[in-house]
């Protein structure tokens, strides 16, 4: 049996007919088709599917889509406005933070969340608070200099 | 692709509510689901109906109140890591907290959830037995207590029946107690090989009151009962500590694992234990 979920995405509202089992990344990525989130382990370990709901990070793979009916979610595609790169992604550009990508999308929304609650992180508090996702590529080191590098140029660029 | 198996779904909009609707059969409490959406992903668990309990804001609080330190069994696992009365008065809170799972997982799974779950490798559990916690169970005809060391049935089973839900921890708040809690995974977010916490209420240096809790290593309700009642009258001092955790590792039932064998672990339980009573105790000098 399906039931109406209605969830706000980015500012959007969707509302979709889903199997109470859909998990909030596939709800994500097949029903909107917003596949900025990536879909990794299954296990809640990777963190690649790291989205925010009601302004707080969680992996995606591991909430219903039920859950969310009535709050707010936020993926990788808000992080850009009207062209402009986050910080955090410019700087994911600036300090090649990433390799192949595909725990980028969630390693970024986490980084919002802690610049956004802390503008101006020591390395061990970016290293622990991204301590529940997996990179494979880049060692870890390019990712806490990205967050730094977008600690470093948040002027103007916050919200 | 993990997916479960077919589930209704229910969002409990009061503790009433949810009382109602978990005295249907095979409704199942949905908290942070962060054991539960897993083990439903791997068919282990397959609820017919869930009932949500996430917009419960009644059941998420943490507070003192008469002496007690009250927690909501919504509270998530990062309210207790941010909560300056919990780390003020229990230590031992926070140590555990920074280690269960990892920080995005903490700001979801919940402190209840963690103890109904009753996974034996939880770190809560053994925590709330070692500061004699009692959990407060709701149901349609009111609420009753449970020591939290009588709370636990066996693996992934407890005393909360059908129609009943887990609402709140109390504990009760003594001066000149410490506390702490040492574990060791093998990297973030795993579960613990062995883990061990400690409570210790000193006076004038001699162990007025102990608690010892240990994880993962088939302790008896997650207590070293033996290695409490050899330190109580005891002076707080290293070699009682050493005894004690010797006692600890000797009366436990660890399993051999990918997690280790049982050598390993019990030798683990000796030394986790004696490094949880030392700090515990120098806590405990420091708030005296």
């Amino acid at each position: 049996m399906t039931m109406r979920v209605a969830v706000t995405v980015n500012g959007t509202e969707y509302a979709r007919d889903v199997e109470p089992r859909l998990l909030l990344i596939h709800f994500l990525r097949d029903e909107l088709g917003l596949t900025g989130s990536h879909w990794g382990c299954d296990t809640s370990n990777c963190g690649s599917c790291v989205v925010w709901l009601d302004q707080r990070p969680v992996k995606a793979c591991t909430v219903l889509a039920a859950m969310a009916d009535g709050r707010c979610v936020r993926t990788v595609e808000d992080l850009e406005r009207d062209g402009r790169l986050d910080p955090v992604q410019q700087g994911f550009i600036e300090c090649h933070g990433l390799q192949c990508g595909f725990c980028t999308p969630g390693m970024m929304m986490t980084a919002r969340w802690l610049l956004d609650r802390n503008p101006d992180p020591a390395e061990a508090e970016i290293r622990e608070v991204l301590s529940g996702q997996v990179c494979r590529c880049t060692g870890y080191e390019n990712i806490v200099r990205s967050v730094r590098w977008a600690a470093e140029h948040a002027e103007g660029t916050t919200r | 692709m993990q997916v479960p198996s077919h589930v209704e779904y229910e969002r409990s909009a009061s503790v009433e509510h949810a009382l109602a609707l978990l005295g249907r059969p095979d409704h199942r409490v949905l908290a942070g689901g962060h054991s539960l959406i897993p083990m439903m992903k791997l068919r282990l668990a397959q609820p017919g109906v869930l009932v949500d309990i996430n917009g419960l804001a009644e059941l998420a609080y943490i507070r003192l109140d008469g002496g007690q330190l009250c927690i909501g069994a919504l509270a998530r696992h990062a309210d207790l890591l941010d909560s300056t009365a919990a780390g003020l008065h229990f230590p031992i809170f926070h140590d555990a907290e920074r280690v269960v799972a990892d920080p995005i997982v903490r700001l979801w799974g919940t402190v209840g959830g963690s103890l109904c779950q009753a996974d034996p490798s939880e770190d809560l559990s053994a925590v709330f037995a070692a500061v004699r916690a009692t959990a407060v169970i709701r149901g349609q005809d009111g609420d009753r207590t449970v020591p939290v060391r009588e709370f636990h049935l066996g693996p992934y089973e407890t005393v909360v029946g059908p129609g009943e839900l887990l609402a709140e921890i109390r504990v009760p708040v003594s001066p000149g107690t410490g506390s702490a809690y040492e574990k060791v995974a093998r990297r973030v977010g795993d579960w613990s090989v062995a883990a061990a916490g400690a409570v210790l209420q000193l006076d004038q240096g001699t162990v007025s009151q102990a608690g010892i809790g240990l994880t993962a290593v088939g302790a008896e309700h997650f207590v070293a009962a033996e290695a409490e009642d050899f330190l109580r009258g005891q002076p707080a001092a290293e070699e009682n500590f050493k005894a004690a955790a010797e006692i600890a590792a000797e009366h436990c039932h660890p399993v051999v694992d990918q997690r280790g064998p049982e050598d390993y672990k019990r030798h683990l339980v000796a030394e986790l234990t004696t490094r949880a009573l030392r700090r515990a105790a120098a806590r405990a000098g420091a708030s005296a």
